[in-house]
């Protein structure tokens, strides 16, 4: 189970959720995902992708203007 | 027991597609959502940009169709591919730079591909004959299915009944009676649909499913190309015409100014690749100087912000023209008149 971070700074939606969904799809079930990024969408499009993929998000923290979204991979990890 | 069959659904976030990949859930059909992000999609960004859009529920349409549905959504990046399709249509465009036929027979060809890699069995897509006058008439359908190269393995379950029967349907995976029939522009029977499924509160982007369709969008890109001597675009650039007051004094240079606080803060992630002004003296917007400016032009670019700034009718307004490189110097110049801007330099 290991710990990620993906860099989604200055992209604007959609662009931070298919990058978080492009990263996802070579991580296992159990894995911890982080996304840094700046467009305030994506607090909510990157939790609404993980609902409907069935990964967790742990949390959602906002600081200095950015956001920080932490998921858990769910399994089946598959497509 | 038959095995459960998978179809891939177009989902672009408006009625019709949701519609359409209702019915298949009804019919016991495996469905997954595919969006295509173009670069030129109404929605994402543009809930970020401008503050008064803020308030609005920032969501994506199609994210949200999905989790209504309770179906998993692929968002595909195709910003590289689809620029040949804007730029060198095969069908040519609709009202503005739209082409829309190019268009929709380049998604489906995406999703068949995406169906072939994933191991599903065929595609759904919300068309309707007659619903637009350019890629959804009676005549566009087969040109959509063979150009994409789905052929039968296409399925619009609005319309299926007016279209002959599919592979699908022919297989048995889906029945054909409990498609429908749809054509025209009248959006009635979607509605009742819709109130049926208890779907009614669905997002509906008005004027098409992008920015091309946009009169003024696609003049502003047609400037740019114009501008440049041929047709090419970054995805800056487009980004760039969605955002502020796009003015050209002159056929080399553009001047884009902020027209509130979050345009300026979104202009602001671009000042390392333009030269920018901003207003030192007064408050004001933020603007991008897009093609080789000399020191006439800054001058005349400089007096151009600010006129729009709170320093409008003062005498003199202290500017800061910056470079990319982040070196500055500061401007006093006179705001520039109403009258002396000819509505010629508004794209
Ligand atoms: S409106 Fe835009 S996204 Fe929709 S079919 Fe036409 S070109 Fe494609």
């Amino acid at each position: 189970m290991e710990r990620f971070e993906l860099d989604a700074r200055r992209l604007l939606c959609p662009l931070p959720v298919i990058r978080t969904q492009n990263r996802i799809r070579s991580l296992r079930a159990g894995d911890t995902l982080e996304v840094v990024c700046t467009d305030p969408g994506a607090s909510h499009d990157i939790p609404a992708w993980c609902r409907v993929h069935g990964h967790e998000v742990v949390e959602v923290a906002e600081h200095g203007g950015e956001i920080r979204i932490t998921i858990r991979v769910g399994g089946p990890n598959a497509p | 027991m038959s095995t459960q069959r998978k179809a891939v659904a177009l989902v672009s976030g408006g009625l019709d597609s949701m519609l359409a990949a209702r019915l298949m859930l009804d019919q016991g059909i495996h469905v997954e959502g595919i969006n295509f992000y173009t670069g030129f999609c109404v929605e994402g960004h543009t809930h970020a940009i401008r503050r008064k859009d803020r308030d609005k529920p920032k969501r994506n349409n199609a994210l949200w169709v999905a989790e209504k549905l309770g179906i998993r959504l692929h968002i595909i990046d195709v910003i590289e591919e689809y620029k040949d399709i804007v730029i060198n249509p095969r069908h040519g465009y609709g009202a503005n730079l739209n082409p829309c036929l190019d268009c929709k027979g380049f998604m489906v060809r995406k999703a068949h591909e995406w169906m072939r890699e994933n191991g599903f069995d065929f595609i759904v897509t919300g068309e309707v004959i007659g619903q637009r006058p350019m890629s959804q008439r009676r005549s566009t359908m087969p040109v959509v299915a063979r150009e994409s190269g789905a052929h039968d393995r296409l399925l619009r379950p609005l319309c299926a009944q007016l279209l002959p029967p599919t592979y699908p349907e022919l297989q048995g995976w889906v029945d054909r009676e409990r498609l429908l029939g749809l054509s025209g522009r009248n959006r009635k029977p979607q509605m009742a649909l819709a109130r049926q499924y208890g779907l009614d509160d669905f997002a509906q982007p008005a004027g098409g499913c992008c920015f091309l369709t946009n009169e003024h969008y696609s003049a502003k890109l047609r400037d740019l190309w114009e501008s440049r001597g041929e047709k090419r675009y970054e995805l800056d650039d487009i980004m760039l015409l969605k955002v502020g007051r796009h003015l050209r004094p002159r056929p080399h240079f553009k001047i884009i100014i902020g027209r509130e606080e979050g345009e300026n803060r979104y202009l602001e992630g671009y000042r390392r690749q333009y030269i920018n002004l901003k207003t030192v003296s007064h408050s004001g917007p933020l603007a991008l100087i897009d093609g080789g400016a000399d020191e006439t032009d800054l001058q005349l670019a400089a007096r151009l912000v600010a006129r729009y700034s709170q320093g409008r009718d003062e005498d003199q307004v202290r500017i800061e023209i910056a470079e990319p490189d982040g070196q500055s110097r500061t401007l006093d110049v006179k705001p520039l008149a109403d009258r002396d801007i000819p509505q010629e330099w508004y794209v």
